[in-house]
């Protein structure tokens, strides 16, 4: 008893210490990046010893402790305890949403079975939605609070912004969940490791030597979903092409402007939480999650014939570093995408989560149902 | 001690200890030090007019309204797309139905300009 729960503890603190971890890392690669694709050095000033490590003190050490010394502040015109709330608001769901996400299947050790998952929720992506949509009162309240022209703006435009973006987002994720017919995400990982010819109707079989061979993934299955899902979860992130709530050449810093110090440092782990979260995500549901193309409980069982016996131990950290690997590479090109692609304007973007996304998922739901009524 | 939304508790219990503890280090540390110019809200070195909390446009308001209307009906989609396939060719029609009613819903607000922004 008194072992579960530390279990339990141990899994909640490393994906907490994880989702900050890449988060701090993504700072970096913001930084060096973006130098990179500018033809900049980036951030490189600071160094212990001499050692600045390509700027990393810079980032992980430097910023974090200049953030934390910086003061204070909170606007005297403001509301004091609502400016406090808004970047708890802003954090915590982002460091919670991972929870039911599915870092591996599971681990053998000894007796006990232990599932690479914090939580196993049968209502699992409804949480998740849940959750992300606390997301938006750390922006408004923020924006409140403040008492300022720009925060107040920036407010309006970011709540209307991920309330039209989560319709979209809610809407574009059925076609996945009549596919595997479930909501708990652990499952619809465990789903996506048949193969596609497992899944073929018999009308479909002259397809099977061409296409068999593919693992069952949801981005296979649902590619129109996971172009939308993906847009949607940029969007929600309120980066470029989607920051409007913060455009700097219009609002300064949009919600955050009478922000300083810790509490800035938490809007913005925040929002590199939720990156983390949305790459999570993608992954878990158009990826294939920890799953290995092949790659079973005791091994490789290929298509084409042949297997590969591996212990167990070596097949759970394959796993968990294919996950880790998808989600680094999910987080790498939304930071591509901020860097690449210039800002929308406001009816832009509006016009394209309600006229383009809304109709377009709609779609995706009413031809994925024909298809599977078809296909039985 | 297996309730499967303990695990949740515990969840939220450390993000709260990393949220609380990022507060009481950022107000603990710092100078603090306070003046008029200081105290006035930001807005690009103006003296600042009026108060903040100003009237915004309806169409903020329009989408909020938007927004209930349709999610709450995407909600209604989320258990049938997990019975889907016990539900077969009866369930397709059912949701058919409710889907162009909600269809004409939507045509319906596009055409009656509530999705412009110009």
């Amino acid at each position: 008893m008194i072992v579960d729960l530390a279990i339990i503890t141990l899994k909640a603190v490393l994906v907490v210490a994880m989702v900050l971890n890449l988060a701090g890392v993504l700072g970096w690669i913001e930084r060096k990046g973006s130098a990179l694709i500018q033809d900049r050095i980036g951030a490189n000033r600071a160094s212990i010893f001499g050692f600045a490590g390509l700027g990393l003190v810079n980032t992980l050490i430097a910023d974090p402790l200049k953030f934390l010394t910086k003061e204070d502040f909170i606007p005297p015109k403001g509301d004091r305890f609502l400016h406090t709330l808004a970047p708890c608001m802003a954090l915590f769901p982002a460091l919670v949403t991972f929870a039911v996400i599915p870092f591996g299947d599971v681990l053998n050790f000894g007796e006990r079975v232990i599932n690479l998952q914090v939580a196993s929720l049968n209502i699992g992506i409804l949480y998740v939605f849940a959750m992300g949509s606390l997301g938006v009162y750390g922006i408004v309240i923020g924006a409140w609070a403040s008492n300022n022209k720009f925060s107040m703006l920036g407010g309006v435009r970011g709540s209307a912004q991920m309330i039209s973006y989560e319709v979209a987002m809610g809407l574009s994720v059925i076609g996945i969940l009549m596919v595997y017919g479930t909501l708990e995400l652990q499952d619809i990982a465990r789903d996506q490791g048949t193969l596609i010819r497992d899944l073929m109707p018999s009308w479909l079989s002259f397809l099977t030597p061409i296409v068999g061979w593919l693992p069952a993934w949801g981005i296979f299955l649902q590619p129109v979903a996971f172009i939308l899902f993906f847009t949607a979860a940029v969007a929600e992130t309120k980066r470029i092409p989607f920051d409007l709530p913060e455009g700097e050449s219009e609002l300064v810093a949009g919600y955050h402007v009478e922000y300083s110090g810790g509490k800035f440092l938490m809007f913005f782990a925040g929002e590199f939480a939720e990156i983390v979260t949305a790459a999570g995500l993608v992954t878990t549901l158009f990826f294939g999650g920890w799953q290995v193309p092949y790659l079973m409980r005791d091994g490789f069982h290929f298509p084409w014939g042949g297997t590969l016996l591996l212990p167990h131990l070596l097949i759970v950290l394959m796993q968990v570093t294919a996950f880790t690997v998808k989600v680094v590479f999910f987080c790498w090109v939304q930071i591509l995408l901020r860097w690449s692609v210039p800002r929308f304007r406001y009816d832009q973007v509006m016009r394209l989560g309600w006229k383009m996304l809304l109709p377009l998922a709609l779609l995706n739901v009413a031809v994925t149902a024909i298809w599977i009524i078809a296909a039985q | 001690m297996n309730h499967p939304f303990l695990p949740l508790l515990v969840m939220f219990a450390v993000a709260s200890v990393i949220v609380v503890a990022l507060l009481t280090v950022a107000s603990l540390f710092g100078p603090k030090s306070t003046n008029a110019a200081k105290n006035d809200p930001f807005e690009s070195g103006n003296p600042p007019t009026g108060d903040a909390r100003i009237r915004f446009s309806v169409r903020f308001y329009l989408v909020a309204m938007l927004f209930l209307i349709f999610d709450l009906e995407v909600v209604f989609l989320y258990p049938w797309a997990i019975y889907f396939r016990h539900l077969g060719v009866f369930g397709l029609i059912q949701m058919g139905i409710f889907l162009v009613i909600l269809t004409v819903g939507y045509v319906y607000v596009w055409k009656k300009g509530a999705l412009e922004w110009d």
